[in-house]
C-alpha cells in the first residue's frame, strides 16, 4: 500500500480584512493589524483533512508548510489544531522579499525534500499579494499538472483525482493523474473550528524549521535576490469621494435615478 | 542584501512604522529598527521624508537583452471566440509599442479562431502568430503553456501581456515558469519608463487597498496579466487588405502536444448568468435585502437594464445567492459601466471588488454606510420602495418611446 502524502502550502498575512478607512482623512488605518492565516488557505487545509477522512486511511499524512518569519509558526499550529498531522516552517533571512517565482522555488524544494507527495493543495490566492501565481509556478517547477479555482474534488484515489474548476462562465471537470497540485476556492467546503484535542496537539507539536541551506538552495535563488520582479513603488489609490446625494421624495429620487440611467444610455 | 537605515538622518518620526503592514518596524532609542518580518515591499522607503531607508545590495540589471524586442499580446479564446480582453490589450500594447518604437504582435492559440483573431488588426496589430489546430479545442493549461512558450522563445518579445482571466491566471504563470522570467499578476496600469525603456507594471494589492508598481529584473520578457475591462479597446483602422502577409501560421504537430488533463465535462449551459465580470451593468444586493428570495427584484432590474446580479459576501454567506455572484476581495473584481449597490453597507473588502466601476449608485437606509464614500450617486432610502418604482419607471419609459 502506497502511503498518500498531501502537502498544504499556507501563508501568514496581515488581516487586511481588518483594515478600515479613517473617515476624517480618507486614508487607510494600517497600524495594529494582526497577522492571520490567509483565509483562502483555510479551505485548502480543510479539504486536505477531509480527503484523509474520506479515504479513511490512517496512513495518509497531511503536512502543512509555510514560508515566513519565525512567528509564522502560529499558523502552522493553527493548521495542526484542525487536523493537519505535521508542519514545517521554511524560515530564513534570505527568504525575505521573495516574489512568486522565488516563493515557488522555495516551496517546491521543500515539497521535494518531504518526498513522495501525491497532492499539493493551496488557496486560490493570498490576501496580501492577491496573485494566485505561486501554485501554477510551483507545479510547473515540479513538473506536475495544476488545476486552479477548484470548487469540488469529486473523486480521488492513490493514482488519480477528478476535480471541478470554476471559470468565469462555466465549470470544467477534469481527471488528472497524481501527483498534482490544485488551488481551491471558498465554495469547496466550510472549514471546521479547532477541537480541544486539536489545540492540545498543536500546543505540543514540534515544528522543524528549514532554512536555505537545509533545502540546498543558494541565497541567490531565494528571497528578493532570487526574484525576477521587484516592487519599485507603493502608493495608496485615490478613494473617490464626490458623491452626489439624491434627495427628495421617493418618486423624485426615482425620477433622478432614471435620468442618470437614461444619460448613460442604458434605458 | 539588506534594508538599511541611515542613522544620521533618521529622526525616529515613525512615518514608516505607520505604513508598514507587516509590523516589521520598531523605534528603538529614537531610531528605526527593521525586524525579520520585513518583506522588502518598499512601503517605508516611499513614506520616509528624509530618504533614510534604502534596500542595499541588490544588483542592477546587467544582462544584455538586446535580442528581445517588441510587444506581444496573448489572444485568449474560448472555443472559437476571442475574449475581449485580448483586444483591450492590443490597444494598450499599441500604445506601449509606439513608446518603444517597436512592433506589436499577438499570438492566438485555438481551433478555428482565424476569423476572430484577424479582428486584432482593427486595433493596431502589426503581426499575428496563429496556432490553429484541433488539439487546442479546449483550454487545457499544459499544452497551451507549451505552445505559448515556444512562440515566445522563438520571437523573443520584450513585453508579453495576457488577460487576467481565470484561465490566464493559471496558464501564464506556467509559461513564465517555463521561460524562467518574472510575471506580475492582475495589472491595472502599464507604462513605459522612457529613460530605462522598461515596463512599469502597476497592480492593486492588499485587496485593492494599495497599489504597487513592479518591474521585471534580470529576465525577459517582462510578463504581466492584465485585469479585463480596465484597458480601453479602440478600433483605429480597417483590417488591411494585405492582412494575410501579416499572419505567421505556426504549424504544429498535434501529436507533440500531449495533455495531462482529461476534460470529463463542461458545464457551460448554466441557467444563471454567472460571468458577472462580462456585464456592463451590475445590480448588487447585500444584507439589506433581508432574505434570499428578495433577489428577484434585483434580478428583474438587472434584466431590464441588460445586466446581471451581483452580491456582497454577506448575501452569499447567508445562502441567498451562489458564490460566482460574489463581488469583493474573496469574490470577483468587477468594473462595469454602472454598479448599483442595494442594501450593501460597503465593507472595504466589497469596495475592493467594485470601486473601479465607472458609475456607482448606492441605495441604502443608513446614511453613514461606507458605500456612500465610493458612490457617485447616493440614495438614502428603502430599496424595497425605490427599486420597484424604478422598474416601473423604466417600463413606462420604454412604453413612451
Amino acid at each position: 500500500m502506497i502511503k498518500i502524502k498531501i502537502v498544504v502550502c499556507i501563508k501568514q498575512v496581515p488581516a487586511t480584512t481588518e483594515i478600515k478607512i479613517d473617515p476624517k482623512t480618507n486614508t487607510l488605518i494600517r497600524e495594529g493589524i494582526e497577522n492571520i492565516i490567509n483565509p483562502f488557505d483555510c479551505y485548502a487545509i480543510e479539504e486536505a483533512v477531509r480527503i484523509k477522512e474520506r479515504l479513511g486511511d490512517p496512513d495518509i499524512e497531511v503536512i502543512a508548510i509555510t514560508m515566513g518569519p519565525s512567528q509564522a509558526i502560529e499558523i502552522l499550529k493553527e493548521a495542526i489544531s484542525v487536523g493537519v498531522d505535521k508542519a514545517v516552517l521554511l524560515s530564513d533571512k534570505a527568504f525575505a522579499g521573495a516574489d512568486t517565482w522565488a516563493t515557488a522555488t522555495t516551496l517546491a524544494r521543500a515539497i521535494n525534500k518531504i518526498g513522495d507527495c501525491s497532492l499539493v493543495l493551496l488557496g486560490k490566492q493570498t490576501l496580501d499579494g492577491d496573485t494566485g501565481q505561486v501554485g501554477p509556478e510551483l507545479a510547473q517547477k515540479m513538473g506536475i499538472p495544476f488545476v486552479g479555482y477548484v470548487s469540488n474534488i469529486l473523486e480521488m484515489d492513490q493514482n488519480k483525482m477528478k476535480v471541478k474548476r470554476l471559470m468565469e462562465d462555466r465549470y470544467e471537470t477534469f481527471e488528472i493523474n497524481l501527483p498534482s497540485a490544485i488551488s481551491v476556492i471558498k465554495d469547496i467546503n466550510v472549514p471546521r473550528v479547532p477541537s480541544l484535542r486539536g489545540k492540545l496537539k498543536a500546543k505540543n507539536a514540534e515544528i522543524p524549521v528549514w532554512g536555505a541551506e537545509m533545502l540546498g538552495l543558494d541565497v541567490n535563488e531565494v528571497g528578493l535576490l532570487g526574484s525576477y520582479t521587484q516592487v519599485v513603488k507603493i502608493f495608496t489609490p485615490q478613494i473617490k469621494h464626490e458623491t452626489t446625494l439624491i434627495e427628495g421624495t421617493p418618486d423624485e429620487k426615482v425620477e433622478h435615478l432614471y435620468r442618470i440611467l437614461k444619460e448613460s444610455h442604458v434605458v | 542584501m539588506e534594508i538599511k537605515i541611515n542613522r544620521e538622518t533618521c529622526t525616529g518620526c515613525s512615518l514608516c512604522k505607520k505604513v508598514c503592514l507587516y509590523n516589521a518596524i520598531e523605534i528603538v532609542n529614537g531610531k528605526v529598527v527593521i525586524n525579520e518580518s520585513c518583506t522588502f515591499c518598499g512601503a517605508c522607503i516611499e513614506a520616509c521624508k528624509f530618504n533614510s531607508i534604502e534596500i542595499a545590495g541588490l544588483s542592477e540589471d546587467k544582462k544584455d537583452f538586446s535580442d528581445y524586442g517588441g510587444v506581444c499580446v496573448y489572444l485568449e479564446a474560448n472555443g472559437s471566440v476571442i475574449a475581449d480582453v485580448g483586444f483591450e490589450l492590443i490597444s494598450k500594447g499599441r500604445e506601449l509599442a509606439d513608446r518603444l518604437g517597436a512592433e506589436l504582435s499577438a499570438v492566438a492559440v485555438g481551433n478555428s479562431i482565424k476569423n476572430e483573431a484577424v479582428e486584432g488588426f482593427r486595433y493596431g496589430l502589426d503581426k499575428l502568430y496563429l496556432i490553429d489546430n484541433p488539439v487546442f479545442s479546449n483550454n487545457l493549461d499544459d499544452i497551451f503553456a507549451m505552445a505559448l512558450a515556444q512562440v515566445i522563445k522563438k520571437y523573443k518579445p520584450e513585453i508579453f501581456l495576457a488577460g487576467a482571466t481565470a484561465f490566464g491566471r493559471t496558464l501564464i504563470p506556467a509559461v513564465a515558469a517555463m521561460l524562467k522570467t518574472g510575471l506580475t499578476a492582475d495589472c491595472t496600469g502599464l507604462e513605459i519608463d522612457d529613460e530605462k525603456k522598461i515596463l512599469l507594471q502597476t497592480r492593486p494589492t492588499f485587496g485593492g487597498n494599495i497599489l504597487a508598481t513592479i518591474v521585471t529584473r534580470n529576465a525577459r520578457p517582462q510578463m504581466a496579466t492584465v485585469r479585463p475591462h480596465v484597458m480601453e479597446k479602440r478600433i483605429i483602422s480597417e483590417i488591411p487588405p494585405d492582412y494575410e502577409d501579416k499572419i505567421e501560421y505556426i504549424r504544429i504537430d498535434g501529436s507533440g502536444f500531449k495533455t495531462r488533463y482529461k476534460l470529463v465535462s463542461m458545464d457551460s449551459k448554466l441557467n444563471e448568468k454567472i460571468n458577472i465580470t462580462d456585464y456592463n451593468i451590475i445590480v448588487s444586493g447585500g444584507r439589506g435585502l433581508g432574505e434570499g428570495n428578495k433577489f428577484s427584484i434585483l434580478r428583474e432590474l438587472a434584466d431590464l437594464l441588460g445586466g446581471v446580479v451581483g452580491a456582497s459576501r454577506a448575501a452569499v454567506d447567508s445562502g441567498w445567492i451562489s458564490y460566482p455572484h460574489q463581488v469583493g476581495q474573496t469574490g470577483k473584481t468587477v468594473n462595469p459601466r454602472i454598479y448599483i449597490a442595494c442594501g450593501i453597507s460597503g465593507a472595504i473588502q466589497h469596495l475592493a471588488g467594485m470601486q473601479t466601476s465607472d458609475i456607482i449608485i448606492a441605495i441604502n437606509k443608513d446614511p453613514d454606510a461606507p458605500i456612500f464614500k465610493v458612490a457617485n450617486y447616493g440614495i438614502v432610502g428603502d430599496l424595497f420602495e425605490i427599486i420597484p418604482k424604478l422598474i416601473k419607471r423604466i417600463k413606462n419609459g420604454k412604453l413612451m418611446v
